[in-house]
C-alpha cells in the first residue's frame, strides 16, 4: 500500500509541480500571486481536447504501444502550448499590462476576475460535462508483487506522466541556467533594477515568464487530463495544490515548486488512501497551514 | 576640462513624481579620463540626478548628450549598450550568485566576449581570487569592486558610480577610489556622486556642489578644498551661482 501511495502521489505531484514552477515564476518575476494560472491548465487542458478531434480525422492513428494515446494528442499539447501561450499573453496585454503601475494587490484582485471569466469560457464553449481524451480503459500494469509492501501498479499513461515531467522540468532547468534570456528572467527576480542597469529590457523578461508559465500550463494540464476527467473546474481544483506547493517550496525556487509538488501531490495520494477522498483538497490545505506556521518561507527560499 | 564632453547634462529637470522635480535645472559635462565628482547636502537631488541620466528616472525637460547624442530619454536598459555604466548605491551585486556568475550574467547579458572577464580579473584580482564566493559574503570593499567590474564589462565611455564609500572604512574608500583613478587612466569619464567631501574631492578632477537640485558651484577639485564655499553650501546657505 505504500508504494501505491507513493507511485499515485508522485504523478499527481508531477502535474502539481509543473503548475507550480509556472506560478513560482509569475510570482518572482511579475510579482504578484496569479490567482488565474490554474485557467491555463485548465485551457491548455481543453484546447488539446479540442486539437485532438481535429488531428484524429486528419492524421488518425491508434495509440502507442500500451499508452492510451497517439500522434493526435501529441500534435493536441502543441497546439495546447501554442494557444495557452497565446492566451496567457493576451490576458497579460488586455489587463495586467495595464494594471502593472497600480501595484500587486491590484494585480491579484485582477487575476481573481480573469479566473473566473476564464473558467465561465470554458463552461460556455464545452459545458459541465467530463470529457475525457480517451475513452478507453487502461489497465495498470504491476511493477511490484502485493506481497512487497501493498505492491505497485501503475498504468503506461502515467510512466508517460512521470516522464514528461521529468524531460520538461530537465529542459525548464538548462533553459534557466544556460540560456541568456534564462539568466535574465533568474537575475530580474533577485533584482530588477540592477538587471535594467545591466541591459535587459524588462517587458522581453515579463513576456518571456508568461510564455514560460503558458508552456507549463498546458504541459500540466494536458497530462491533467490524461490522468483525470476533464472539468471547467480544473483549473480552479488545481489553484489550491499549486500555491500550497509553490509556498512549500519557497517562492521563486524551481526545484522548489518540483520538490513542493512532489510532496503535496503525495499528501494528496495518502490522504485519499488512508482518510478519504473527500478529503483531498484538505491535505493541499493542510500542507499550506503548515508550512506557513513552521517555515513560512519555504522549504528552499533561495530563489529560482 | 582637458578633453571634449563625452557626457553632457544640459538644463535637466528630473523627479519620481510628475510635476514633482528633485532636479532642477543641472546642467553639467565630464571629459574622458575626468573624474567629476557631484557633491551636496543630503536631498540636493545627487542621487536622482544619476539616476535620470541613467534613466531610471522619469526627466521631464533637458537633454542628456552621451558623445554627442541625445539619449535623454532612452530607457535603463539600453545605457550600457550605448556606453553608459552605472554603479547603484545598493543592492549593485547580485547577492545569491558568486563572483564568477555576477560577471558571466552581465557578460551574457551584453553579449561580451568571455576574454573581456580574464581582462577583469586582471584588473581586479581580488575578485579573481574569491570568483566562486557568493556575492553576498564579500566585503562591503569587494562587493563595490566587484559592482564596478560588472558595470565596466562593456567597456563604457562613462561610468557612474553613487556613493561608492558608503558604508565603507577610509582603508576600503582609498582602495576603491585608487581603482577609480586607474579606470579613469584608461579614458573612461567618470560621474561620481559622493558624501565623502574630503575623499571625493582628492581623487577628482572637478567637482560640481548640487543644492536643491541644480549645480551651485563648478570648480577645479583642488580648488574647492579648501573652499569656504562648500561648509556654506552644506550648511544651506546661500551662495550664487558661478559662471
Amino acid at each position: 500500500m505504500m508504494l501505491q501511495v507513493l507511485a499515485d502521489g508522485l504523478v499527481v505531484g508531477s502535474i502539481v509541480s509543473l503548475g507550480a514552477i509556472g506560478l513560482t515564476l509569475t510570482f518572482s518575476i511579475l510579482r504578484f500571486s496569479n490567482f488565474g494560472h490554474g485557467e491555463m491548465l485548465a485551457w491548455g487542458a481543453y484546447l488539446a481536447l479540442s486539437a485532438l478531434g481535429w488531428f484524429q480525422t486528419l492524421v488518425g492513428g491508434g495509440p502507442f504501444g500500451a499508452l492510451s494515446f497517439g500522434w493526435p494528442l501529441l500534435l493536441g499539447l502543441g497546439v495546447a502550448i501554442i494557444g495557452t501561450v497565446g492566451l496567457a499573453l493576451l490576458v497579460d496585454a488586455l489587463l495586467f499590462q495595464r494594471l502593472r503601475a497600480q501595484g500587486a494587490i491590484t494585480l491579484v484582485i485582477a487575476s481573481f476576475g480573469a479566473a473566473l471569466a476564464l473558467r465561465n469560457l470554458l463552461f460556455f464553449i464545452y459545458g459541465g460535462i467530463p470529457m475525457y481524451y480517451s475513452e478507453a480503459l487502461q489497465m495498470a500494469v504491476a511493477i511490484l508483487p502485493r506481497s512487497f509492501y501493498g505492491g505497485l501498479r501503475i498504468t503506461p499513461d502515467q510512466m508517460f506522466v512521470l516522464g514528461l515531467t521529468l524531460v520538461t522540468v530537465m529542459a525548464v532547468h538548462l533553459f534557466l541556467q544556460r540560456s541568456t534570456l534564462g539568466r535574465a528572467m533568474r537575475a530580474t527576480s533577485l533584482n530588477p533594477q540592477l538587471v535594467r542597469v545591466c541591459g535587459v529590457d524588462p517587458e522581453r523578461v515579463l513576456r518571456a515568464t508568461w510564455v514560460l508559465g503558458g508552456v507549463l500550463a498546458a504541459v500540466a494540464g494536458v497530462l491533467a487530463g490524461l490522468t483525470v476527467q476533464l472539468r471547467p473546474t480544473l483549473g480552479q481544483d488545481l489553484l489550491l495544490p499549486l500555491f500550497a506547493a509553490a509556498i512549500l517550496g519557497g517562492i521563486g525556487s524551481v526545484w522548489g515548486a518540483v520538490i513542493g509538488g512532489l510532496i503535496v501531490g503525495l499528501a494528496e495520494s495518502a490522504a485519499v488512501m488512508w482518510i478519504g477522498a473527500e478529503y483531498r483538497a484538505a491535505a493541499s490545505f493542510a500542507v499550506l497551514i503548515v508550512i506557513l506556521l513552521v517555515r513560512p518561507t519555504g522549504l528552499f527560499p533561495e530563489k529560482t | 576640462m582637458s578633453e571634449a564632453a563625452v557626457l553632457r547634462i544640459e538644463s535637466l529637470w528630473a523627479g519620481y513624481e510628475p510635476g514633482l522635480s528633485i532636479v532642477r535645472g543641472a546642467s553639467l559635462e565630464v571629459g574622458g579620463r575626468e573624474i567629476l565628482a557631484i557633491l551636496g547636502p543630503n536631498g540636493a537631488g545627487k542621487s536622482t540626478l544619476v539616476k535620470a541620466v541613467a534613466g531610471l528616472v522619469p526627466v521631464s525637460s533637458g537633454r542628456v548628450l552621451l558623445a554627442g547624442r541625445e539619449i535623454t530619454r532612452e530607457p535603463a536598459h539600453a545605457m550600457a549598450s550605448l556606453g553608459l555604466g552605472f554603479v547603484p548605491q545598493t543592492d549593485n551585486v547580485f547577492t545569491n550568485l558568486s563572483v564568477s556568475e555576477n560577471l558571466e550574467l552581465a557578460a551574457a547579458l551584453q553579449r561580451v566576449k568571455r576574454s573581456r572577464l580574464d581582462h577583469l580579473y586582471a584588473q581586479f584580482p581580488d575578485l579573481a581570487r574569491q570568483r566562486s564566493l557568493l556575492a553576498g559574503r564579500l566585503s562591503g570593499g569587494q562587493r563595490q569592486m566587484l559592482a564596478i567590474a560588472r558595470a565596466l564589462i562593456n567597456l563604457p565611455q562613462v561610468l557612474m558610480l553613487d556613493e561608492p564609500s558608503a558604508g565603507l572604512s577610509p582603508r576600503l574608500v582609498a582602495e576603491v577610489f585608487r581603482v577609480l583613478r586607474d579606470i579613469a587612466a584608461q579614458g573612461i569619464a567618470i560621474v561620481l556622486v559622493e558624501q565623502n567631501v574630503k575623499a571625493a574631492l582628492a581623487i577628482a578632477d572637478r567637482a560640481a556642489v548640487l543644492v536643491e537640485g541644480c549645480e551651485k558651484v563648478v570648480a577645479p577639485a583642488a580648488e574647492l578644498a579648501g573652499d569656504a564655499r562648500i561648509a556654506e553650501l552644506y550648511l544651506g546657505r546661500h551662495v550664487e551661482a558661478q559662471p
